[in-house]
Order: C-alpha cells, then structure tokens, then sequence
C-alpha cells in the first residue's frame, strides 16, 4: 500500500501538484489516523506527459467488467479504445475521467487538467449555445470575450442556432455545442467516450479536426468507439477492451 | 506498513475474516446465552421489589440494555463505515450496514418496552418524553440508512452511501439528543427518569449490568453471523471460497 | 473561484428562466399553511398557538420538495461529471449550488413569513425573531438537505427518500426555532436559541459540502 485513500477524492488521479496542496492542509489530521503518507510515483523526468494504466480492474456486483487493462500513453498520442458493446469502453474511460474508482490497478496521470465528454453532454437546455458555451469556458477558467465565444461558434458551425435554446436543438447540434468544453481546455487530456455519435458528415470532420489539432500541439487523447476512426492523418494507437464475463462464458462453454 | 494497517487489513482479507469469525461466534454465543439467563434470573427472581414502581421496574432489565446498545451500535456502524469509506476496506463496509439491522432491532425493542413501561408509571403508552423522542428519532436514523442500502442496487456503491449517512447522522446525533432533551425541559418542566441515578441498590444494578454485557455479545454474534452471509453472498464465485471449502475452513 | 462565481450565477439564472418550477415550493408553502386554519378551525387563539410550528413543518416541507430537484438535473444532463473531472474543489461546487438553493427557495420563504405569520395570527412582538429564526435556519435545512439530495440522486423513488434521511437530521433546526419565537411570544429572551441555531448553521456550513461532495462521488459511481 503505497499511499492512503482519502474519502473525497480517488486516490489514483492525484496529479501531484494536487497531491501536494492537499497533503499541507491534511498532513496532520491523516498522520494522526496512522497512516503513512508518501508520495505517488510521478511520471518520468524525461517524458514530461505520460500517462500510464497497470493493472486496471474495475468490478461491479463483485464481478470484473472487462480484462485487465494496462496501457501506458505519451504526449501527443491518441489512443483509441475499441470493444464491442458492453465491453466496458465506457467504464474504462469513466475510471480514466475519475469518476470511478478502480476495484484494483493504478492510474497515474501527468500534471494535466482533464477534459471529459460522455454520453450525456453537460448542456443546459434551457440555455442557449451561447450561453452555455459561455459557462464552459467561464467554468474552466477563461474570460468568455465575444471574440472566443464567436470563434467557438465558427468552428463548431452553430452560427445559425447561437442564440436558440440548447432544448430546441436536435441531438447532433447538441453534440457540436458539448464539443465546445474541448475547445476551451486545450492543455487537458481528453477523455472522448463516443464523440462522433449523433454527427453528420460535417461535425464528424469537426471531432476528427479538434483532434488532429489537439495531437498536434502534443496532448493526450483517449477516445472510446465502437466504429473504425475516420482520420488518416491521425496516428493512433489500438486498445481492444475485452468484457471478462463474455471471455468467462466463452472460456465455460469450450 | 504500521500495525494498525496492518492489522485492518489482515482482518480485512475476506477468507481470514470468514475463518477468524466462523471460530468465534459458537462462542459469542455461548456467553451471551449463560449471561442472558443468569442476568434474567437475577433480574426476576433475586433483585429487590421497588417500593414506588413494584414489579413494574423490572422491565428496565430489557429496555436499558436494548437503549444502549441501539445508541452503541450506530457509534460502531459509523466507526465501521469511516474504515470503510477512508481505507477502502470491505469487511468494514459489510460490517457497518450488518449492524443497521440489529440496532434498528434493538431500537424498536427499547421503544416498545419503554411504551409498556409507561402504561402503568405515566397511565399512557406513549409520552414524549426526552429519551423516548430521541430514540424514536434514533430508530428512524437507522430506517434512513437501511432505506438508502436496500434503494441502490449496486451492493458496494449501496454500503459507501450508506456508510456516509451513518457518519453524517453520529456527527448529528449528539446534536439531536440534547435539542430533544431541551426541548422536553421546555415543555415538560422536570423529567420523569427511569432509574434513580447511582442510588440504586446494588442487587438491582447487578442484573442491569449482566444484561448490558449479554447484549453486547449478541450484538457481536449476530453481527459476524450477519456479515459472514454477507461476505459469501458477494463472494460467491471468488476463489477464496472454493478454496475455504477444500481446505475445510469454513 | 470563478468556477464558483460561474456556477452560482448559471443555478441562479435557470431559476430565473424556469419560474414556475422554481416558485412551486413557494406555492406549496402557501396551500400548506392555508390548510391549517381550514383543518383546526379559524380560532385566532388557537392559531396563534400552533402557528410557529405551522410555519416551520411547511417551511421544512417545502424546502424538502425542491431539495429533491437540487442534483438531479444536473445528473440527468451529465453536468456532475463535468464537475466532477473539472479539477475544480467538488465541494466548493457543491457550496454554489447549495447557495443558489437557499437563495432561490429560502430566501423567498422567509420574505413571505410574514404574510403567513399574520394569516395564523402570530403575536407582533415574535414576528421578528421567525424571520430571524427563518434567516438562520433555512440555510440548514438546503445545507442537510444537500447530502441527503447528493445520496439520493439518480434514485427512482428518491424523493420518499430524502424526506426519510434528512427530517430526522432536521429536528434540531425545528426545535430551536419552535423554541426562540415561542420565548419571543411570551416575552422572554429568544437570543440564546437563535445563537444555537446560528452555531449549527455555521458547523454544517463546514461540515456539508464537504459530506455533499463525498455523496455525489458515489452517487456518481
């Protein structure tokens, strides 16, 4: 056990920027529960973003959702995580996004904010693009300037619906307008669970945009889909999740 | 590692917990039924009758210890829950939302013979009186979290929530207990109490004190009994358990 | 902070644009204590007995009724886990939305308190000190009501639930401010009672985002 588990956050996604700050204002109230503090491995000197995943292993009803994962990911690189329905894509990314907490494994994350965009999108319907474009990026520390929320606009061709409400949007323009919170965290690692589901042609070109870029300026991309990737220029890794009852089943039945 | 995590997590290892607890609940058991007698007896048969209350008393053998015990346990089931939900431990999660049960039980037996208690002493069943109003409002303490367990279905997400409602009500509760004790005063003037402090004599403070420490051993039997069926029940298909069984240490 | 800031002025603004909703608590309140009189007759004495308590079981059902709402959208549309991944302190999200509750359904309630105090006939002298004792103890009831709101969100029949978890919780809240009008009401001196309440309401100022954050996390999981 190489550090304790506090009860508000997950113990594997401190980066240690965080971890540092948390541990001046906990030290003395952990240490008088008799634990014994030490720091998490940081990720290697020499590759300043890597992320990396050992072991990873997250059960529900006591039952392990997918195989073992682990998987280790360097600046500007795009994994893309592939499975068939039910394999557990999603429960990966949520572990990765911190939103679960591994069962047994290890996350370590570079000192990186995260970006994370799932099934259900974080709009409000009863604002409009604009405004929610405008809490997004005020939400992740930018001056919402009409000049960023406009450009933000151009480029995810909402110009016709800015200023509607986000209810009367259909699914794929809703989609376009979530896909604004990674335009304002371009230093994140994105974590992207099914990003081009709902789009047409053209928003399917927007996502594979925004991610030629974000590798570009090495970041870090974790996406989940159950289609093949539409990009050329995008070089990615595979990682094939595979859910451990299906190999259980198919493993009893031979 | 230091002692203390070593010892939570030694204990905390499924397959020793099921073994260690096997082993001693015959013998929890065992003492709290020879302590149960001797205390019933002592309580019936041998304490003096009370020259206010006659055999009417004699009911605060059951009903101390159950409101005792009913206020203990929620200590121990948020205790368990903070081991829980700090250290990830999941014997402590299953022993915490085991105990709910027993303390609920215990709950509802202090209040249904402090009712019976104050038929003949007030003339009513039921009086708001300080300690019956806190524990009815312990008794609903835990149908809160025995209500927020058994809403969720996931069996671990349903103990850590649980576990936290246990902790969010003991820091609560002292609070409740001496609103309610105030707000008796206010409405009541002076309170009637159950037993005259420490000049009770000693031969019907023995029995309380037997009685008090018998259901401190049911507790603790009920509890691993509770949580050992738990534990299989979750681990089913794990392989401590196969093992366990070809090994013979079940 | 901006985070904060941000948060607190999105909460305050869907409030504003989905009125109706945000004022059914308010409404709820309203029919409620115009129920009382109906119930135990018009009496003025009688009512005005019975009316601190009146006011404070609608004032606590109310609050519980829109309390039930206070996550669950942002559940329904994914807003928590964008919280939740954004770095940002959890609890410090969670005192926002704590804040913007209280402001949208507290503060109304204890605007109108005294419209309900002299529909119940409540004796002119306690008048202030309900709606002290409202400004002190509605920020407990969204404060215990958040955790119980963060525990049971994403629950089918969470609402039965919530009112299980935290009316007991409340209890404490309900005496104290029973007890400080009913001391104003005889002429006695309703301080004490209200420095408890202002004690309690500062104590789970610290301890519930916190808890709420916690909730959330595995309300999440």
């Amino acid at each position: 056990m190489s550090y304790n588990v506090g009860v508000f956050d997950t113990p594997q996604l401190w980066t240690s920027q965080r971890w540092q700050r948390t541990i001046e204002y906990s030290k003395p109230l952990i240490e008088s529960l008799f634990v014994k503090i030490t720091n998490p491995p940081t990720s290697d000197p020499n590759k300043p973003a890597c992320m990396r995943v050992e072991n990873l292993v997250f059960e529900r009803w006591f039952i392990p959702v997918f195989e073992s994962v682990s998987f280790q990911l360097g600046a500007g690189e795009t994994l893309l995580v592939r499975g068939a329905n039910g394999s557990g894509k999603t429960t990966l990314l949520r572990l990765l996004a911190g939103i679960l907490e591994p069962t047994e494994g290890k996350i370590f994350l570079p000192e990186q904010p995260l970006a994370w965009l799932g099934h259900k999108l974080g709009i409000k319907d009863a604002l409009s693009v604009r405004e929610n474009l405008e809490f997004s990026a005020r939400f992740h520390n930018l001056q919402p300037t009409d000049a960023l929320i406009n450009d933000a606009i151009k480029q995810l061709d909402l110009l016709r619906v800015a200023d509607q409400d986000a209810g009367s949007l259909s699914a794929g323009q809703k989609k376009r307008c979530a896909l604004g919170t990674l335009l304002f965290q371009p230093d994140a690692i994105w974590l992207l669970d099914e990003p081009y589901s709902n789009l047409d042609k053209s928003g399917m070109q927007i996502v594979d945009r925004l991610l030629t870029q974000h590798q570009q300026r090495n970041g870090i991309t974790v996406l989940a889909t159950h289609g093949a990737l539409a990009p050329a220029q995008l070089k990615v890794r595979e990682l094939i999740v595979e859910s451990y009852q299906d190999n259980y089943y198919a493993e009893s039945l031979a | 590692m230091n002692p203390v995590m070593k010892f939570l997590h030694k204990t905390g290892s499924p397959a020793y917990f099921y073994w260690l607890s096997g082993r001693m609940i015959p013998w929890l058991w065992v003492i709290f039924a020879v302590l149960t007698t001797w205390g019933m007896y002592q309580a019936f048969f041998v304490a003096p009758t009370d020259y206010q209350q006659g055999e009417s008393y004699r009911i605060i053998y059951i009903h101390v210890p159950a409101a005792w015990m009913s206020m203990m346990i929620y200590l121990m089931m948020a205790i368990f829950g903070a081991i829980g939900l700090i250290w990830r431990i999941r014997i402590a999660e299953i022993l915490a939302i085991s105990s709910a049960p027993i303390g609920a039980a215990f709950a509802l037996i202090a209040l249904i013979s402090g009712a019976v208690w104050g038929k003949p002493t007030w003339g009513a069943y039921w009086v708001w009186d300080a300690r019956l109003t806190s524990q009815l409002v312990l008794f609903f303490l835990y149908l809160g979290v025995m209500g927020l367990h058994s809403a969720i279905d996931e069996p671990r997400k349903a103990a850590r929530a649980a576990a936290l409602l246990a902790l969010v009500g003991v820091v609560n509760l002292p609070i409740i207990h001496y609103s309610v004790e105030w707000w008796n005063t206010l409405h009541q003037g002076t309170t009637i109490k159950f037993t005259g402090g420490s000049k009770m004599p000693n031969s019907m403070l023995f029995p309380l004190l037997l009685m008090a420490a018998s259901t401190k051993f049911y507790y603790g039997a009920a509890l691993l009994t509770r949580a050992r069926n738990r534990l299989l029940e979750q681990d089913r298909r794990r392989g401590w358990v196969a093992k366990s069984i070809r090994e013979q240490r079940l | 902070m901006s985070a904060f800031i941000s948060l607190l002025k999105r909460d305050l603004l869907l409030a504003v644009r989905s009125r109706a909703e945000a004022l059914q608590p308010i409404f709820f309140l309203l029919v409620v204590v115009s129920l009382f009189p109906l119930g135990l007759g018009p009496g003025p004495a009688l009512l005005a007995k019975v009316a601190v308590g009146v006011i404070w079981i609608a004032a606590l059902l109310a609050s519980t009724l829109s309390l039930d709402k206070l996550f669950h959208a942002d559940f329904e549309d994914g807003s928590l886990e964008q919280f939740l991944t954004s770095g940002h302190s959890l609890s410090s999200l969670a005192l926002a939305k704590i804040i913007a509750h209280w402001l949208s359904t507290g503060l109304p309630i204890v605007l109108l308190s005294p419209l309900l105090a002299i529909w119940l006939n409540l004796p002119h002298e306690a008048l202030p000190v309900l709606v002290k004792s409202l400004l002190l103890g509605t920020p407990i009831f969204s404060l215990i009501g958040a955790i119980g709101a963060a525990l049971t969100v994403g629950l089918r029949q969470g609402g039965q639930l919530l009112a299980l978890l935290i009316f007991p919780l409340l209890i404490p809240v309900l005496i104290l401010a029973t007890g400080a009008v009913s001391a104003a009401t005889h002429n006695l001196e309703s301080t004490a009672y209200l420095l408890w309440m202002a004690a309690y309401a500062v104590l789970m100022l610290t301890l519930a985002p916190f808890a709420c954050a916690a909730s959330l996390r595995i309300s999440l999981s």
